[in-house]
């Protein structure tokens, strides 16, 4: 700790910070462009300006960059120096002298960086009086808007995209003030953060084209926090509404999570909520109906005397989930996963409850000095997991460069001593992965030799686990490298999941992370199928095929699915028999063939008109809060339940009337949420009296709201199952961590007012970051090696391993239905390694048939320098879906 | 030998090849280093000999080595760069050195090389120095062929690599860490100092970089020795200087001369005064971002510790001259043109403020000035003084409008038209 | 396309460095050499050569002043604006070869043989004003001399 004098007074402050973070974190206001938390210092825009004194007898002192100035024991500063404060204001007169000052039809306006940035330096008047430089824009594909007119030059796009991000396609063009940022030519930002840049960007240059589509202004969203629910790893979000359609995403920063960055599927994903295929009226066999008469028919199936089950789901919370397990009894209670996508959960969760191991945080990746991961291309299946990889690549040259005395807030200095270097990264996938280019090495092969490289890493870093038998030399040698980089690392991280379909990948992941947790607990980082896979898997119900099972042994009259497709979950002709040898009640938020197909369909509420828990990867539990009420006949899947429960007669969740009752039963019932009650806030919640309001004091035309059907204020709906209401009235201050709607803090409407949120600029947000993890390494448990080590993969004459690639756009369920995000879904695809399409014959483009788990598919073949050979990809949820794999299948051209 | 720099060049403007290098005593430093001194002799007697850096900004050559990291474990490899970027504008004296005696420059940077024991070196040049570049190319050849460069100097454990690489125009590659980017293929933004390009320069690693006029008196005073550098100059710091003139004098031209040679005597006995018909009303001391002095000024001795005490710099040494019929606001607008023009776009102040600055110069000649443009332009030349911007492009572009405000004011104020009329 | 020549030029110059990167304002300019400028078709091929995207390597293109990414004539004209030609009469010079030549700053002739440029410092301040033609320089320029050189380029080459 060291004392700098601000304007004469002391604080204590970090050395190892500098003078604006350490300004921002005591609560300071100074304002600044380039600089941001999570990129570091550049000292372009030269507004963070303040006057420094050499010494208290100093009076003339020097002014100096805030961002570029340690934070040293007795510096002694000034903000409200006149002359600082002129500069400050003079800059900001320079950055608009060709700003074309649009605000009123700006997207930015209102949560405007720059606007509060000239607000707050004081310059209010325009001195220039030349003309301006124009600027052409560029179509850059459905998620960003792109109005260079209004760029301030502070290279933060660039710095993100290019330089934290990886990507290839946006950079700084032109020089003096005609310096351009975009693409070379106009098309789609390739890379899976660009939505990021709607926040980095301090101005209106880069916006979200999909808010653009109902475009709101922030103050006159409703919000609520959210949690990302289109892949495993939780992100947290904002989640506004307004006029009864979700509007945009926003990233809500957790430390430990997402911090300040979301990826494309997640910020972009949110429109399905708004879609076409959105049910909103129950119905029956398909026909629309109303609630009481679907309520009655569904009573009449779910009597006293029916044999019924009950098959939840991984994208369902909790609290739906559990309301279904205790309506049908946990012997009749089905996890909603497929057998395979269970078993894998299954595994992955016994590894992280068992000793040696630990799951990270993807913070915690973040700062990981060496990285190997086994079968997953993180990329697809948990994007913002491999934004934190390729930091973590950065993280040994770094270190390497902070010797030199370069802090580790300047950016720019560290990056010429760091150049292109990586720290080690390894990557074993059956295909190629867009992490391959940042990789010291990557390795292709069928699922099963991944995990026998892994084996190999385990045994090369503890001889008492099992030798993998008939390695070949050369991988051998891999195997010996990764091991060295691990072992040399201080903070090495294993990651793996569920996309290889292997069941000895994890187990492999498992092994090395335990080998290497045999003097301290290692890092074992594994992504789950789903958003509440983890949630499900902790439950410890039947997988799917036993449902499906039971059914076509005559053992079921109704069954009751929640929020799950189950043509995705096994081959459609399997489906197709138990819709017709049972009754079943649908209840989902959007139509798919399950909810055409059964006998009674509920319209439920997607993840922005319920609330609920979701555990993450990190097996963090995490709450996601109700953004507004949805139309038409849309409730909560756990309120359905419990209808449906009174209208049949049925008493199983008659004490049980909201989701915090749910929650409570649920850590009562199974013990590894016992925290959850304590650490997730409940609806009792209230400060000063007070509830926290999901509408910012601003909104605005509350009584014009409806006004072509009544001039009066409609009554905001009540909401007696949260801590949130539904109006501007309630708590006007900073809620808890968990309960913040919105970022904003006097004087900064841009989301940039999170440093007001957070203990410290960069660290946990006020009183804590939300979420409770319920998976710590146990004392006990499993921790012996596995000596189950498959053979090597063995390619065969005429048949092909079918294994499953991803897309972040298109594999994910819900997201692929919002319309920006599918406008980037691929085609169908069969991928094949080149010398197999050789052998083949086919060419890319050309059709193959495969056929595997008993269905029949034609893809046309893409021929792929980096898959495994012997093996066929196909991506899951877009060619196929519902398949067990990997499988073998033949493989012929047509 | 009192013209160590130009004294042996040809006044046929041809080259000195290698021959005719080593007849006037060529290499014979290197000889004599490579045999008899160690880096940290070589240090001590350029340290001596009070050398300071030709390019500017004057910095002590001696102490500027001394930051580079040495022995074993210092990081490796280490480069030294000729800085032959020459684009201030008014400043023409590298270009002499570098087609007239290449090997001077040659030399130089394998004796400075040695000194901070870098391995690889870099001459970068501007693209329009079409001759030097063709009289470097073979220069470096006949070194190579003659064991100066390359692996085992003269048969010593040392070894230096040297390249020239040809930029593609622009000011800002010759500030010394905007070379850096533009060697590496970058946008030639600059760097932020701290790190030093001593500690961490090309690639990341340990970098000298050196005007071409600031190498080419290293092997004289190692070859001569640091006392006798002291003697040249008739300042405290050692050595000559080649002062330069433009503008409408009766012979522009370069010089070598000893330091602290008055501009009375540079601008009256070698460029011969004012042209006929024209008088002279200022002068920008060192390149077009130095402080115009003027009339009363003539008597400064040209070095670094006499201009800066007459309100400007030594700069570059070469003097551009303001006649009588030359409108100061017109050369002000064509100097901030340039800068604003040539202004990288990485800080706001010059980004944005030299193109405004130019505008309000314009105006003013055109007609359109506007009551309080002056005081505009004072409050551009603070937000654009040193420290306020990234590099030292802006306050650089800043001094002669700074200046030509003070002693020119008349001519700023007669543009203004009178506030009732507008 | 670029010739092979070409390409094995660039990535001999890319041999020189640790990192490719380093040779890709040489590799543009050897661009130039045979096409005189750098059409986006090449920057992509440099790009890919020298394992940048596209973006990367415009974005270096379009700030150095003398790589050219539109098309120029068979002559560039680079006329000095600095301060000591402008002292000297730049002016003058550039009213009489928009004249003779009958383009603006930046613009080619109609029969392609001149494209004329602005062109900071030319380091020949002594005698000014100046000029650089193809890559030769003309000093202590006046209106004859001016004619006169623009003569000499015009002629078709002597056989
Ligand atoms: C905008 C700008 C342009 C410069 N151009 C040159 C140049 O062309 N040649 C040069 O030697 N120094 C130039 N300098 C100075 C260099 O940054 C650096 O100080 C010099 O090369 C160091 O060498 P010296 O110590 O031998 O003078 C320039 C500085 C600035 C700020
Ligand atoms: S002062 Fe700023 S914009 Fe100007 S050249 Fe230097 S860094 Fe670039
Ligand atoms: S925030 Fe400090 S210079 Fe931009």
């Amino acid at each position: 700790m060291a004392t700098i004098y601000v304007d004469d007074r002391p604080y204590e402050v970090d050395p190892g910070k500098n003078l604006l973070e350490e300004c921002l974190s005591r609560g300071l206001d100074l304002p600044y462009f380039c600089w941001h938390p999570a990129l570091g210092s550049v000292g372009a825009c030269r507004q963070c300006a303040v006057k420094q004194y050499r010494d208290e007898n100093d009076q003339r002192g020097r002014i100096v960059m805030a961002c570029m100035t340690p934070a040293m024991d007795g510096a002694r500063i000034s903000i409200r120096d006149k002359d600082a404060a002129q500069f400050r204001a003079g800059i900001i007169e320079l950055l608009m002298s060709n700003h074309p000052h649009d605000c009123p039809v700006c997207d930015e306006g209102g949560e405007c960086h720059l606007q509060d940035m000239t607000v707050m330096t004081g310059h209010n008047y325009r001195g220039y009086r030349f003309g301006k430089r124009t600027f052409r824009n560029q179509e850059l594909g459905p998620f960003i808007n792109h109005e260079m007119n209004r760029c301030i030059t502070c290279y933060r796009c660039v710095r993100f995209y290019r330089d934290y991000a990886d990507g290839k396609d946006l950079d700084a063009f032109a020089s003096h003030n005609h310096v351009y940022f975009g693409r070379h030519e106009d098309g789609v930002l390739e890379n899976e953060f660009s939505g990021n840049l709607v926040e980095v960007c301090p101005t209106g240059v880069f916006t979200d084209k999909t808010l653009k589509g109902h475009y709101t202004r922030k103050w006159d969203l409703q919000t609520a926090p959210s949690v990302c629910a289109h892949c495993s790893l939780g992100c947290n979000t904002i989640a506004g509404e307004r006029y009864g359609q979700l509007r945009r995403i926003l990233n809500r920063y957790n430390a430990e999570v997402n911090g300040y960055f979301l990826c494309d599927r997640g910020r972009f994903g949110y429109d399905f909520v708004n879609g076409d295929r959105r049910l909103r009226q129950p119905l029956l066999r398909g026909q629309p109906t109303g609630a009481p008469e679907a309520l009655r028919r569904a009573a009449a199936l779910l009597g006293r005397q029916s044999r019924i089950i009950g098959i939840g789901s991984p994208r369902a919370s909790l609290e739906a989930n559990f309301a279904l397990r205790t309506l049908v009894g946990p012997r009749n209670f089905f996890s909603g996963m497929a057998a395979g996508e269970d078993h894998l959960v299954a595994r992955m969760l016994r590894a992280l409850r068992g000793a040696r191991v630990r799951t990270p945080s993807l913070h915690e990746v973040e700062s990981a000095d060496a990285v190997f991961i086994l079968g997953e291309d993180v990329t697809q299946t948990a994007p913002r997991l491999a934004l934190a990889v390729r930091q973590a690549v950065k993280q040994a040259p770094r270190t390497e460069a902070m010797r030199l005395r370069i802090p580790r807030w300047d950016d720019a200095a560290l990056r010429e001593v760091m150049q292109q270097q990586k720290g080690p990264l390894y990557i074993a996938t059956s295909g190629a992965t867009k992490l391959d280019e940042v990789a010291t090495a990557s390795c292709r092969g069928a699922p099963d030799d991944v995990a026998r490289l892994g084996f190999a890493v385990a045994r090369a870093l503890d001889d008492s686990a099992p030798e993998v038998a008939g390695l070949a030399d050369g991988d051998r040698a891999l195997a010996e490298a990764i091991a060295g980089a691990l072992r040399a690392a201080e903070r090495p991280v294993v990651i793996s999941g569920s996309g290889s379909g292997g069941e000895a990948v994890i187990d492999a992941a498992a092994q090395v992370a335990r080998a290497l947790g045999r003097e301290r607990t290692a890092d074992l980082c594994f992504t789950a199928p789903e958003c509440n896979s983890f949630g499900l898997g902790l439950l410890d119900a039947m997988n799917t095929s036993e449902a499906f099972q039971r059914v076509a042994d005559g053992l079921v009259d109704a069954v009751v699915v929640l929020e799950n497709d189950l043509y995705r979950r096994a081959p459609g002709a399997v489906v197709d028999a138990m819709l017709e040898s049972a009754q079943v009640i649908a209840i989902d938020h959007s139509a798919h063939k399950t909810v055409e197909g059964a006998a009674v369909a509920l319209p439920a509420g997607s993840f922005a008109e319920t609330e609920g828990t979701l555990v993450s990867n990190e097996g963090r539990a995490q709450r996601f809060f109700q953004v507004f009420v949805p139309e038409g006949e849309v409730k909560p899947g756990w309120s359905w339940l419990m209808e449906l429960a009174q209208a049949a007669g049925r008493n199983e969740l008659a004490t049980l009337a909201s989701p915090d009752d749910l929650l409570a039963a649920l850590a009562r019932a199974v013990p590894v949420f016992a925290p959850l009650p304590e650490h997730l806030p409940t609806a009792a919640f209230r400060v000063n009296g007070e509830k926290v309001p999901r509408q910012s004091p601003r909104a605005s035309g509350r009584t014009a709201v409806q006004a072509d059907v009544t001039v009066h204020e409609p009554k905001p709906p009540a909401d007696p199952d949260s801590p949130l209401a539904f109006s501007m009235e309630g708590y006007p201050q900073q809620p808890p961590s968990a309960l913040i709607t919105r970022f904003w803090a006097p004087g900064w409407n841009s989301v940039q007012s999170l440093n007001k949120f957070q203990s410290e600029v960069g660290g946990a947000l006020t009183g804590g970051d939300p979420g409770v993890r319920l998976l710590e390494p146990g004392a006990n448990g499993y921790a012996a090696y596995s000596e189950e080590i498959p053979v090597p993969f063995e390619r065969r004459d005429g048949e092909f391993l079918v294994v499953p690639l991803y897309h972040i756009y298109g594999s994910e369920e819900s997201s692929a239905a919002a319309p920006a995000v599918a406008e980037r879904c691929p085609e169908p695809y069969a991928a094949l390694n080149l010398e197999d399409a050789r052998t083949l014959e086919v060419e890319e483009g050309a059709l193959v048939e495969i056929e595997f788990d008993r269905a029949l598919y034609r893809l046309p073949a893409r021929l792929s320098a980096g898959m495994a050979s012997g093996v066929i990809g196909v991506p899951m949820g877009i060619a196929v879906q519902g398949v067990d794999v990997p499988a073998w299948s033949p493989c012929r051209k047509v | 030998m009192d013209r160590p720099l130009t004294g042996d060049l040809r006044s046929d403007g041809g080259v000195l090849d290698l021959a005719a290098y080593e007849k006037v005593g060529g290499y014979e430093a290197l000889h004599k280093v490579v045999r008899e001194m160690t880096p940290a002799d070589v240090l001590k007697e350029v340290t001596d000999s009070r050398l300071r850096g030709r390019g500017g900004a004057g910095f002590p050559t001696g102490q500027k080595w001394s930051f580079v990291p040495m022995g074993d474990d210092a990081p490796k490899p280490k480069f030294l760069i000729a800085n032959a970027d020459e684009m201030e504008p008014g400043t023409f004296k590298d270009r002499m050195i570098l087609e007239g005696n290449p090997h001077l420059l040659i030399e130089g940077m394998i004796l400075s090389a040695y000194t901070i024991q870098a391995t690889n070196g870099y001459i970068f040049l501007r693209w329009a120095y079409k001759v030097a570049a063709e009289r470097i190319t073979r220069a470096l050849a006949e070194a190579y062929d003659k064991g100066y460069l390359g692996k085992n100097i003269l048969g010593s454990d040392y070894s230096f690599e040297l390249h020239l690489h040809t930029s593609a125009g622009r000011y800002m590659c010759g500030e010394e860490t905007g070379l850096l980017n533009a060697l590496e293929g970058k946008r030639a933004n600059p760097r932020a100092k701290p790190p030093f390009p001593q500690v961490s320069g090309l690639w990341g690693k340990p970098t000298i970089v050196q005007n071409v006029e600031t190498l080419c008196n290293v092997p004289p005073i190692l070859r001569h020795g640091a006392q006798w550098y002291l003697g040249l100059s008739r300042s405290e710091d050692g050595g000559t200087k080649i002062y330069g003139v433009s503008g409408k004098v009766r012979r522009p031209g370069a010089w070598e001369m000893p330091l602290g040679t008055t501009m009375r005597e540079i601008l009256e006995r070698r460029a011969r005064g004012m042209r006929e018909g024209h008088s002279f009303r200022g002068v920008l001391p060192g390149g077009a971002s130095t402080d115009f002095l003027v009339e009363a000024h003539l008597d400064t001795k040209m070095d670094y510790g006499s201009v800066q005490a007459a309100g400007s710099r030594l700069g570059t040494g070469l003097m551009i001259v303001l006649d009588d019929k030359t409108s100061v606001v017109g050369m002000v607008l064509n100097l901030e043109r340039f800068f604003a023009q040539e202004s990288c776009g990485w800080c706001t102040p010059c980004r944005d403020g030299l193109p405004w600055t130019a505008r309000i110069l314009q105006g003013l000649l055109e007609g359109r000035g506007r009551p309080g443009d002056l005081e505009r332009l004072e409050m551009q030349t603070r937000m654009m003084g040193p420290g306020n911007t990234f590099c030292a492009l802006a306050p650089g572009a800043m001094e002669p409008l700074q200046s030509a405000l003070k002693y020119f004011r008349e001519d700023f104020e007669k543009l203004i038209p009178k506030s009732d009329a507008a | 396309m670029l010739t092979e020549q070409e390409r094995e030029r660039i990535r001999e110059e890319a041999g020189h460095y640790d990192y490719a990167q380093a040779a890709c304002v040489e590799a543009l300019k050897i661009v130039q050499e045979g096409h005189r400028w750098v059409s986006d078709e090449h920057l992509k091929e440099v790009a890919e050569l020298l394992g940048m995207s596209p973006e990367a390597l415009d974005s270096v293109a379009t700030f150095y002043n003398l790589i050219f990414r539109q098309p120029v004539g068979e002559n560039v004209i680079l006329l000095c604006d600095s301060v000591s030609c402008w002292i000297m009469g730049y002016e003058d010079i550039r009213a009489h070869l928009k004249e003779r030549l009958g383009v603006e700053l930046g613009e080619t002739t109609a029969d392609g043989k001149f494209t004329l440029l602005p062109m900071a410092c030319l380091g020949t301040c002594d005698r000014a004003p100046a000029m650089m033609v193809g890559g030769d320089l003309h000093r202590n320029l006046d209106n004859g001399k001016v004619d006169e050189i623009l003569g000499r380029y015009r002629q078709p080459p002597e056989t």
